[in-house]
């Protein structure tokens, strides 16, 4: 289903997509004769972002804060520099900051302006956080947002939405499952799912991955 | 600019629709414009803020029906153009027609894999006004240009969660007008106060805004 979905956007916009391909080669010739950029670092970048930065880097710190109290108390402290302690393979720059889910209190992170997403923990934000859908709910009924992911969260929970008109960048901690006591990080790292540091998601509970 | 980017709280727009497996690019050419756009910022060009308000700047269905990559194009050429980096007839031609300009420095693959993100802190021009606790009241601004400050969270009354230090201003650096250093808050607002009396209660919203966006409540 999902395929022929796929398959069909791309067939109805073909002649659309190739111009625009044929239009951002142009734009990529006329740079580099003006000797203002090297293809040959276009290819790392891409490459960067295809293989090496994604939601593990995320997973990672939030699988340490699960597993290491001083870390994260460090985290939620500075998360920018308790990030950094790991030797993480995707630097991470300044103003990162962590929120941290509780029983009282499930966090959300939207940029109504841009799409300002932490691209160092969680790698390129997928197309629905670009959207006009989220963009313009989240601030105003983050239920009926979550509700679209599928997530109910009791009357009671108060909902905090962090609305990123900066440069700070936000990464919410989820809560560790239940079930995964003495669990290694590794093993844990496995539950974090990437929604669930944006707050649209919950990590997988322990059945879930076998 | 209150322009259709600053989409917080409008209706309208459906449902979100998240994609399984989602690739990190649906195109080639996608990874392309991201990849110029960072060449570009390594090479000194412009700034990230001059980036989001040349979006800012695009007629209102041209924003809304192209894609996300699409509108990063779009902002690049009309940056590279405005800026006489390129001329319209050599992005048309495809080709360079003239010699480019000076720039700072030139990205190659090897300085790729070391790339952080840039810092946005910047030298104070003096003490905090706000600490965290203090009642503030979002200032009613229209400005005609690039602001961080949401049409949704102007003249509204909120408490700062959060001091973040002293940051460049982007409502300043997206018009070559400089850092002008500031400090920048979360402000926490309730639900109700944004969005009226029969909102949920359990919501609250935070922007970060620079401290010219606020006044004592």
């Amino acid at each position: 289903m999902a395929d022929h979905d796929h398959d069909h956007h791309h067939h109805e916009h073909g002649s659309e997509l190739s111009e625009t391909q044929l239009r951002v080669r142009a734009l990529e010739t006329v740079l580099t004769e003006k000797g203002y950029i090297d293809p040959a670092a276009l290819d790392v970048i891409v490459e960067t972002y295809e293989t090496k930065v994604g939601p593990r880097n995320g997973a990672r710190v939030v699988a340490k804060a699960w597993s290491d109290p001083a870390f994260k108390a460090a985290l939620l402290k500075d998360a920018s520099a308790a990030v950094r302690t790991l030797g993480h393979e995707s630097r991470v720059g300044d103003h990162l900051v962590a929120v941290e889910n509780t029983p009282a209190q499930h966090n959300m992170i939207v940029c109504t302006l841009c799409s300002c997403y932490p691209w160092e923990m969680l790698g390129l934000p997928p197309v629905w956080y670009k959207s006009a859908p989220y963009r313009s709910r989240a601030v105003k009924d983050p239920r009926g947002v979550l509700a679209d992911f599928g997530i109910t969260l009791p009357k009671e929970t108060q909902i905090r939405v962090w609305d990123s008109t900066a440069e700070t960048r936000f990464l919410v901690l989820p809560m560790r499952p239940a079930g995964t006591d003495g669990w290694s990080e590794e093993r844990l790292t496995e539950l974090v799912t990437r929604d669930s540091m944006i707050g649209t998601g919950m990590p997988k509970r322990p059945e879930e991955i076998g | 600019m209150d322009g259709v980017h600053d989409m917080g709280g409008m209706d309208g727009f459906g449902k979100v629709e998240p994609e399984p497996n989602e690739p990190a690019f649906h195109a080639p050419w996608e990874g392309r414009v991201l990849a110029m756009q960072r060449a570009m910022g390594y090479a000194g060009a412009w700034h990230i803020d001059s980036s989001r308000f040349a979006q800012e700047q695009l007629p209102p269905q041209v924003y809304l029906t192209a894609s996300y990559y699409q509108r990063w194009a779009l902002g690049l050429e009309k940056n590279l153009i405005d800026r006489g980096f390129a001329g319209a007839d050599e992005i048309a031609t495809g080709h360079a027609l003239r010699p480019g300009k000076p720039m700072a420095r030139k990205l190659t693959p090897d300085a790729v894999g070391g790339l952080t993100r840039g810092s946005f802190y910047r030298q104070a021009q003096g003490p905090a006004r706000f600490k965290p606790g203090d009642k503030v009241r979002t200032r009613n601004i229209h400005p005609a240009t690039h602001t961080r400050l949401p049409r949704y969270a102007r003249a509204r009354v909120g408490v700062v969660e959060l001091v973040h230090g002293c940051h460049a201003f982007p409502d300043t650096v997206a018009i070559d007008k400089g850092d002008d250093p500031q400090w920048l808050y979360t402000v926490v607002f309730d639900g109700r106060e944004l969005w009226g009396a029969d909102t949920d209660p359990s919501l609250t919203v935070s922007i970060d805004a620079f401290e010219p966006y606020l006044e004592p409540a």
